[in-house]
This record gives structure tokens, sequence and C-alpha cells, in this order.
């Protein structure tokens, strides 16, 4: 176990370490201490290592990931694995605004509440939130999984492409184009997977959820639905 | 940008500490706006006693006989208290207007910062740090206060420029974000009566708040109207004698942090603001939901 103390070393330090770490290491677990809150903490990281920070964070911590595990044992900032291509983020606490946005693949686990905007414009990311998640979450997403164990704020997934969307709770308002959509054994399937991975397969069955997705109206520009867009 | 701190003490044992908390956390937010800074500080009130803070470009000409100078004026005890630019001046709380009257003639160069019975606020051009050793904010002890670093967006980098703006007797007000019908707010509100320093936004949305106040509304109700009536990106931070206040605009796009323990409210536009304050780790540590006002009362 490697321990990296921020408060002490700075994060172009941090950063550097983890970015040498590319291809094969044997330095496969980090601790990271004193995160106070700081700033893209574990960014950009292209190794498969396992990373836990003990704190919360701020802005954008564990952007761009690719094939690690970050582990924030706090609450997280806005921008939380934006921009993830895979592996994954597991938040024991909160996270702040646009939690996953622009995220192509991997998972991103929110223990607590996601705020508002969370997988605005998602890409191929999988995004499980144990609690709430705020306004306008699922904005434009494209696609990729979102599930959320509680409720969701005003306009789910306005503006959808293909993003699956299973919500347990309420919603509530569904943006433009966002329509609840019938659950079929294939959405079970993927659900219950996403539960066991999300860490929240004790938590709630899959049968709970309703599934929302794009009524596909808006995708190629029609006079008629102009007032929509 | 812009970064908002803000405290609100339910321990009375903090209170001499208030003023090197806030310090802290305005220094912490120096990245989100290094134009000015400013901090408004609410003391415990003295009976029958009323505060006038005033600044000037000019201190050394301007304060030498400000108190007395002032006190003949008002035929009344005043007592001058210089901290670099500016002056807080203590009178009987009955003369605050007729202070305020005699002092345009008196100093006509000196700016009014705030009026009340508990609210000093000190603001300035330059960076967080700097001008918190100005007014040695550290040393001040108080029961609330809010402070603001600002990028500034809208008007000049000027110290009127500054946050908190106060309209009212013991309001500030401090605001990240930016609006986008302050001028034709500001019309309406020149029309009713009130007047303006600066063609600064946040200006506009403290006298909108005061505008209501003196209208009757309750300052819940006066944060409401907010909502409906200012256009733009907004998380308002409200100072007032007894407690202090938080509004976010609905898109909510400008970030704020809240966090509560037994001691104390603390608010932050970041939570590493709040990262040295007694007992955060186990704080109740939210985020403020979009169109909803927060408020806090002792």
């Amino acid at each position: 176990m490697q321990t990296f103390d921020l408060e002490a070393h700075g994060l172009r330090q941090l950063n550097s370490a983890l970015h040498a770490l590319r291809g094969q290491t044997n330095e496969t677990a980090w601790e990271i201490v004193n995160p106070k809150g700081s700033h893209a903490i574990a960014v950009g990281l292209d190794a498969p290592i396992d990373v836990t920070v003990r704190g919360s964070t701020g802005y954008y911590c564990a952007g761009m990931n690719k094939q690690a595990t970050v582990r924030v044992k706090g609450s997280a900032g806005p921008g939380v694995a934006e921009n993830m291509m895979s592996g994954t983020v597991i938040i024991d606490g909160d996270a702040s605004q646009y939690a996953g946005a622009t995220g192509r693949g991997g998972l991103l686990v929110i223990k607590g509440n996601a705020s508002s905007r969370c997988g605005i414009s998602m890409k191929g990311i999988d995004i499980v939130v144990h609690g709430n998640i705020g306004h306008m979450s699922a904005f434009m997403a494209q696609s990729g999984n979102m599930v959320v164990l509680g409720d969701a704020g005003e306009a789910l997934g306005d503006s959808l492409y293909e993003a699956r969307l299973f919500v347990r709770g309420s919603v509530k308002s569904l943006g433009a184009d966002c329509i609840e959509k019938e659950m079929r054994p294939e959405h079970i399937a993927i659900l219950a997977d996403l539960l066991k991975r999300g860490e929240a397969d004790h938590l709630a069955k899959p049968e709970e959820f309703k599934r929302y997705g794009s009524a596909r109206k808006l995708y190629t520009f029609n006079i008629d639905n102009a007032s929509s867009y | 940008m812009c970064g908002i701190v803000g405290l609100f003490l339910k321990d009375p044992k903090l209170e001499p500490n208030l003023g090197a908390m806030l310090t802290d956390m305005l220094i912490t937010m120096t990245d989100r706006g290094p134009d000015s800074a400013g901090i408004a500080i609410y003391g415990r009130p003295e009976k029958g006693r009323a505060k006038l803070t005033v600044q000037s470009a000019t201190p050394d000409a301007d304060f030498e006989t400000l108190a007395a100078d002032l006190g003949k004026a008002i035929a009344a005890k005043v007592t001058g208290t210089a901290k670099d630019t500016h002056m807080v001046l203590e009178l009987p709380d009955d003369r605050l207007d007729a202070a305020r009257h005699a002092l345009r003639s008196l100093r006509p160069n000196a700016k009014v910062m705030s009026a009340g019975e508990g609210i000093e606020i000190y603001k300035e051009v330059g960076l967080p740090k700097d001008v918190a050793a100005r007014f040695d904010i550290a040393h001040m002890s108080g029961t609330h206060g809010i402070g603001h670093t600002r990028m500034a967006t809208e008007s000049a980098v000027t110290t009127m420029g500054a946050h908190p703006f106060s309209t009212g007797s013991d309001q500030c007000l401090v605001h990240n974000g930016s609006l986008s019908n302050h001028n034709s707010v500001r019309r309406v509100l020149k029309q009713a009566g009130m007047t303006f320093e600066t063609e600064n936004d946040t200006e506009v949305a403290a006298a909108f708040i005061s505008h209501k106040l003196q209208e009757g509304a309750k300052l819940g109700e006066a944060m409401e109207a907010t909502l409906t009536d200012l256009d733009g990106f907004f998380t308002f931070v409200v100072g007032t004698k007894n407690g202090f206040g938080v509004v976010r605009d609905p898109i909510a796009c400008k970030p704020a942090v809240m966090a509560e323990t037994d001691q104390y409210v603390a608010f932050g536009s970041e939570y590493r603001a709040m990262v040295n304050l007694p007992g955060i780790l186990s704080a109740r540590v939210w985020e403020p939901e979009p169109a909803t006002v927060y408020f806090w009362e002792r």
C-alpha cells in the first residue's frame, strides 16, 4: 500500500506519481490522505490500480478514468468521474452536480445522493445511485445505464437518446421526449447485474424499478416538434 | 466565478473565533475570486447604540476628527475606531439617520459601507488575504458573518463594486453568478425610491430584498420573490441582524455547500472552504436545493 499525504506533497506530485503507473505495475494499492476537498484528485488514471481517498474531494475527482478503481471515503464535489472511459469509481457519501457527465464507459457508484445533472450527456457509462438524484439528470444521455434507488428530480432524461434509466422511487417530472417504458426480462437481467456490481443488491430488487427511455421523437428535426426542442 | 463563505454560530463559546474562522474560509476561496474581497461581521448589539461603517480613499484626512465632527453635527456622543480605509462610528441608534445625513456634507468623499446595530462591513480591492489582514478580521468576534471573494463579471473592480452590498439597516447580501435583468429591475426600484451607488448587478439584488422588506414582506418572502423577479444565475447569501439565509436560482449551476453541527451553520461555495471548521468531519453536510429558501435565526 502506497500512502500519499496530499496536504504535504500537493496535487501535481500525486497525479504525476499515479500517471507514471501506465502499463504493468506492482504498486497497485494507493491511499490518499488529507484530501480536504481539493480539486482534480486522481484524474487521468490509466492503470489497473486501486486508489482510496480518505475524506471528501472537490471538483473533478477521478475524471477521465481508465482501468483504475477509485473509492472516495467521503463526499465528492462537482464533476466526479467526468468523462470516465473504463474502471470503477465508488463514492461512499454524496456527489455534487454533473456526476459521471459525458462518461463513455466504466461504472460510477454513489452510495449517498447525487445532485443536479447526474449523468448529463452520458455516452456509455453505467451509474448506480443508492439515494436520490437532482434535476436535469441524464439530460441528452446517449447510451449506458443509470440506476437510481431513490427519487429523481425535475426533467429526468430531457432530450434523451438511447441510455436506459431505472428509477425505483418517484420522478418529479420527465423531460422532453422521455417516457416510461416496459420492463422486459432483458432489462431485469441488466438491472440485476448493475445492482450487484453497484453494491446495492442487498438494498433493492430489480422488479421494484421502472424503466424510462426515449420516445425517439426528437432524434431528427421535425417541424411538428419545434416547440419541444 | 466568485466565492462565498458564511458562518452562523449557535454556540457562544465560538464567538471570539468568528473572525479567524471566516478569514480562513475566505482565503481558501481566493482562486474563485481574486479581484476584491469583503466581509460582513455581526457583533452582539449594544442596547441603544448603532454602528456606521464608512470607507474613505483618504482616511488620514477624513478620519482624524470625524467622530468629533459628527458628534457635534448630530448633538450626540460619537466614538470612532479607524481600521485602514474604514472607520466604525458608534452612536445612539435613534441618531443613525441624522448621522448618515450629516456625513454627506461633512465628508462628501466617504462612503457608507453599512449601518445598523450589529453589522460592520469591510471590503476592498485586492487578494482576500491582504484585505483580511488590512482590517485584522482574524481578531474580530461576533455572532455571525458572511464573506465574498469577487471575480468581476458585471461592473468595475472597485471598492464599491466589492461584496457584501448593504442596502438596508443590518442587511447585507453576497452573490455568486450574474443577473441578466438587473437594469430593468434597477429602473423599477429607482422609481420606487431606492438609491444605488454602483452599476453592479448584485447591488440590485440587495436593494430588491431591502425594498420588499420595506413593503412589509418577511425576509423569507423577500428571498422567495428573487426566484420570480430576478433573471439570471445566482446563489445569494443574505445577512440580517439575527440570522442568515441562502437561496439558489432554479437552474442552480452556481455551487453551494452547507454544513451544520450543534455549534454552527456554515456555508461555502465549495466544501474545502469549510474543512478547518471544528467538528466538520461529523457535521451534516448537504447541497442546498435549487429554488429553495434556507434561513437560520437566533
